[in-house]
């Protein structure tokens, strides 16, 4: 983005004036990876029988809308069906005349229509033939694939993809009910994670480093000033003030609990003049509003100490992702100072304009101290890592520094298969002793996708998909596989459930509803947002969505 | 041009609508009934913006077939990063009919009438022709409207005149859907405190002690602007009058050595901007459309009434029952209390109706049930109340008496209590 000077005349761009709504969500950074990624969907893999030429991919249709429209970089479609009928019924992206051709180059044509700075090309063949070129899948950032599909079919995507550290997403959308899973790869570190900006002040009153504590010599005559002064000291220094009034009768200590506090409050309180025209202070009120939010020492969040000691931040080498240099870099810094480097943000206060300023001032020189000798260390790091492919540059490490407190990593976890690992089925038993869970969809939809198998497989005909039978059957399967260790024993009731569910699936015969696609379709898309953008923090792992009650729950499967 | 198979076509949504679900109502009669109710229901969306583009789109892919769509705006280029249904070549036309002729031609069978113009233009025996009012809007001012008017024509003996409100609304990665049943469920009105407008920055801040960038364009844009160019009236969408107030705000900043100001930060100030992205519209515009489809069909149970959803952290949803509230001034019976100092002049006390949550009300006109304590029109009646802006209210009216409020930008009044502090 063109960076404003004082005097200069410079509008925004045409780009910059099409994407501005969501430039302020995640900024010219943000918008650069989307711009640089290229997003892999898999809208289908054949037909379910005769009858059916399988998945409608609506969701995976409005999720690339969601997409197209804030501009990535561009996105390749690919799904062997040919369009028919139904289609027309529950997909925006095709038209009358769309009948009878590939639905993978009728979507990826309109698609395209919405956004001409994105590119779109397609594959009217199975993902499977493409995966034999070892060079189609490493072009993508991220890969879509819309289910249920089979098995195999899925099992290798995904290890492909997960070899090569390509997100994948999941997503089946049936009727009322909806549900995506998130694969990421097993580190997956994120920087700005855009936390409440409420919740992130650090402002170091209870160990404030010399400059700010000698910034107290400022209101050496707080109690001889006029009422406008009086009225105008910022209420940071008058908490550093009264703190220093405070040690004085406390041994030198600071107030530490919530009795002390609430007493240093009162002192605060009782400083403010009340026999002015307006009977109190602004600035004392937000003193006041501030002790107990304020008043805390540094203490490292457990979540960064976890980071801290990770293998990838503790033994680094030539190949170490820059988040992981840095945050050694940081780590150093830490051990050094026991503190994190200062954000160095002010928030607004009452005060006079020169006077915040300088105290603004303060807390930036602070803050920039702090970067450096961050820099410093990472510059020592890259010289002992070396040879590295590129200079980190000063601006990631300033950006690293001013969320060091609130950066996240997390572990990706494969797709979840209810025959998969161990801690899916753990995690899926936990959340069944909640009766209102929604968990029982996600296994409804577990019966669907062998159903599916099993037809794509010759094993079941296409007519399984509305037989008691056949979905009996899946439900007692997946009751088995619940049960399978002796101690946990799952009741009558969570079996009804899963059969309610199955029965609400089986109502569409596997088809899907565009209101439900369409959301799910936003959901999706913006997941894929914050992994391409590296901003916010993405869903871990697993989403369900319940048209009927019109909630949704999350998962770690 | 091959005649369509509407069974193959709508296969989908047919199953729900002839077939029982686990959750579907006892009574519920699945079957071609259901169908053609749906296609006879007239439905109204209020707004073709972010919301509104998406909204139609879903209608038309539900099974509606007699659309309407309001809205006033034109194109603009910023809409285009989510407005899916407009081009670069559409910038300066009416959204609603581009997005009505855009659906129809895309979505055959469904017909879509466009109005453009504001929803105040249109009277109740317009709103009465709906089964369903979808709402996609940015403005409260204009869904406190929609609310009070939906309100105001429920009768108890004539089931028809109950329209269901179905409402949502979006900033950055959050929004919320509701279901509205007037006089019958929680409304705009019962939770208006969360729709809080962000507090104003303090005149004598913008004016004399400026601390932030955001107060560098506000003086900009509310004090230099006047004393420099007050002939020409402002507009916000005017690229060089945006220039002119962020140089302005440049030079006011350089003054007092304070950094920051841009030219989008001056949009965003000046515009009052709230970040919109195409996928959090698409999610509330779907729930709102689900509920629409539920009602009109009863295929399953509607939302009852409230979902939240934030997606900056995974994604995350909250589903619960807003309360109706017995002192809302729109759907209760008693007046809503108000806590006010008997210091306070009159004119002070109107000015804080515009900022405290639960009023809003920014040109409003009062009285006791005895006599008249400020009316903004005709002007004689103002001339002979404008005395009492200068009184103190412990002076004008007894403690824990009740007021009425009006405001041009509603129909209804607006009842307080007033108890004094």
């Amino acid at each position: 983005m063109v960076e404003a000077f004082p005097g200069a005349l410079v509008g925004p761009s045409s780009k910059e004036r099409k994407y501005d709504r969501q430039l302020r969500l995640w900024a010219a950074s943000g918008q650069q990876a989307l711009e640089e990624a290229r997003v892999l969907l898999v809208n289908s893999d054949g037909p379910w029988g005769k009858q059916s030429t399988g998945v409608s991919g609506v969701v995976g249709v409005e999720t690339l809308k969601n997409l197209v429209l804030p501009g990535i970089g561009g996105f390749t479609i690919v799904d062997p069906a040919v369009v028919t009928e139904p289609d027309l019924g529950v997909n925006f992206f095709l038209e009358e005349d769309s009948l009878g051709k590939s639905r993978a180059q009728e979507t990826c044509r309109l698609l395209r229509e919405l956004n001409p700075d994105v590119d779109g090309n397609f594959e009217s063949k199975p993902v499977a033939e493409l995966l034999q070129d070892p060079e189609f899948l490493p072009q993508f950032k991220l890969v879509l694939v819309s289910g249920p599909v089979n098995r195999a079919m899925l099992s290798e995507l995904r290890s492909a993809a997960k070899a090569l550290g390509i997100p994948v997403l999941y997503t089946r959308s049936v009727g009322f009910y909806s549900t995506f899973s998130l694969q990421l790869p097993a580190a997956f570190p994120i920087v700005e994670t855009h936390p409440d900006p409420e919740s992130t002040q650090d402002l170091r009153l209870l160990n404030p480093w010399p400059e700010l504590a000698a910034s107290l010599t400022s209101i050496s005559n707080l109690e001889t000033m006029d009422d406008h002064q009086h009225g105008h000291v910022p209420y940071i220094l008058l908490l550093l003030h009264y703190l220093e009034k405070w040690k004085e009768t406390h041994d030198g200590n600071v107030p530490s609990n919530y009795k002390e506090k609430t007493a240093f409050r009162d002192l605060v309180r009782s400083g403010a003049r009340t026999d002015n025209p307006e009977g109190g202070e602004e600035n004392y009120d937000e003193a006041v509003a501030a002790v107990l939010k304020s008043l805390n020492p540094f203490t490292l969040r457990s979540s960064i100490r976890e980071i801290f000691e990770m293998d990838e931040c503790t033994k680094l080498t030539s190949t170490s992702a820059n988040f992981w240099l840095i945050a050694s870099a940081i780590r150093e810094f830490y051990n050094k100072h026991s503190v994190l480097p200062l954000p160095g943000s002010l928030p607004d206060m009452k005060a006079q304009s020169a006077d915040y300023i300088s105290l603004q001032n303060i807390y930036k020189t602070k803050a920039r101290k702090d970067t450096a000798e961050v820099i410093e260390n990472v510059r020592r790091l890259e010289a002992l890592h070396s040879p590295r492919p590129a200079k980190i540059a000063d601006k990631d490490i300033e950006t690293f520094c001013k969320n060091a407190a609130h950066i996240k990593v997390i572990h990706g976890r494969d797709l979840p298969q209810l025959d998969g690992e161990v801690h899916t089925l753990k995690a899926i038993r936990n959340a069944l002793s909640d009766p209102e869970s929604l968990i029982s969809v996600f296994l409804g939809y577990d019966v669907l996708d062998s159903i599916i198998t099993d037809i794509q497989t010759d094993k079941q005909s296409e007519d399984a998909l509305d037989s008691t039978l056949a979905w009996e059957a899946g439900v007692d399967r997946v009751m088995r596989s619940l049960t399978s260790e002796a101690s946990a024993a799952v009741d009558e009731g969570t079996r009804q459930r899963i059969i309610q569910a199955t029965q609400e699936l089986r109502r569409t015969q596997g088809g899907e509803l565009h209101n439900v696609s369409a959301l799910t379709g936003g959901l999706v898309a913006q997941e894929a947002l914050k992994v391409m953008t590296r901003q916010y923090v993405p869903l871990d792992n697993t989403c369900v969505f319940d048209g009927i009650r019109s909630r949704s729950e999350m998962y770690r499967l | 041009m091959v005649a369509i198979d509407q069974t193959l076509r709508w296969k989908h949504l047919y199953n729900v609508l002839t077939r029982s679900g686990p959750f579907s109502d006892e009574d519920w009669v699945p079957g071609p009934e259901t169908i053609s109710t749906l296609e006879s229901s007239k439905i109204l969306v209020i707004g073709a913006g972010g919301l509104g583009c998406e909204i139609l789109k879903n209608l038309a892919l539900s099974g509606f077939k007699d659309i309407h769509v309001i809205d006033m705006d034109t194109i603009d280029i910023s809409n285009l990063n989510r407005q899916f249904l407009f081009r670069q070549v559409d910038i300066g036309k009416p959204k609603a009919e581009v997005a009505a002729a855009f659906v129809e031609r895309r979505v055959k069978g469904v017909k879509i009438t466009p109005y453009v113009g504001k929803i105040q233009d249109k009277d109740e025996d317009y709103y009465m022709q709906f089964k369903i009012i979808v709402c996609g809007l940015d403005s409260i001012e204009a869904r406190r409207w929609i609310n009070s008017t939906l309100v105001g024509m429920a009768d108890f003996e004539n089931p028809e005149s109950l329209k269901p409100l179905i409402d949502g609304g979006t900033e950055g990665f959050k929004g919320q859907a509701r279901v509205i049943l007037p006089t019958l469920s929680s409304c705009i009105e019962c939770q208006l405190d969360m729709h809080a407008p962000r507090p104003a920055v303090p005149l004598c801040t913008i004016a004399t002690i400026p601390r932030q960038p955001q107060h560098c364009i506000e003086w900009a844009h509310q004090i230099a602007w006047q004393e420099q160019r007050k002939d020409d009236a402002f507009d916000s969408d005017d690229l060089e009058h945006i220039g002119w107030i962020y140089n302005a705000a440049l030079e006011r900043g350089k003054q007092f050595h304070i950094s920051g100001v841009t030219f989008q930060m001056t949009q965003g100030v000046v515009k009052n901007i709230i970040p919109a992205i195409a996928s959090t519209n698409a999610v509330i515009a779907a729930a709102t459309t689900s509920e629409a489809l539920k009602i009109a069909t009863s295929c399953n149970p509607y939302l009852e009434n409230y979902m939240m959803y934030a997606g900056e952290e995974g994604v995350y949803t909250y589903t619960f029952e807003a309360e109706k509230k017995p002192d809302c001034p729109v759907c209760g019976n008693l007046a809503r209390r108000m806590t006010v100092d008997p210091n306070m002049t009159l004119e002070a006390f109107i000015e804080t109706l515009g900022e405290r949550p639960e009023a809003q009300l920014k040109k409003p006109s009062m009285r006791t049930e005895e006599k008249t304590l400020y009316q903004r029109f005709p002007p004689q009646l103002e001339e002979q109340t404008r005395p009492n802006l200068k009184l103190k209210l412990g002076d004008l009216i007894a403690d824990g008496q009740e007021i009425a409020v009006s405001d041009p930008a509603y129909t209804i009044d607006f009842r307080y209590r007033l108890d004094f502090s």
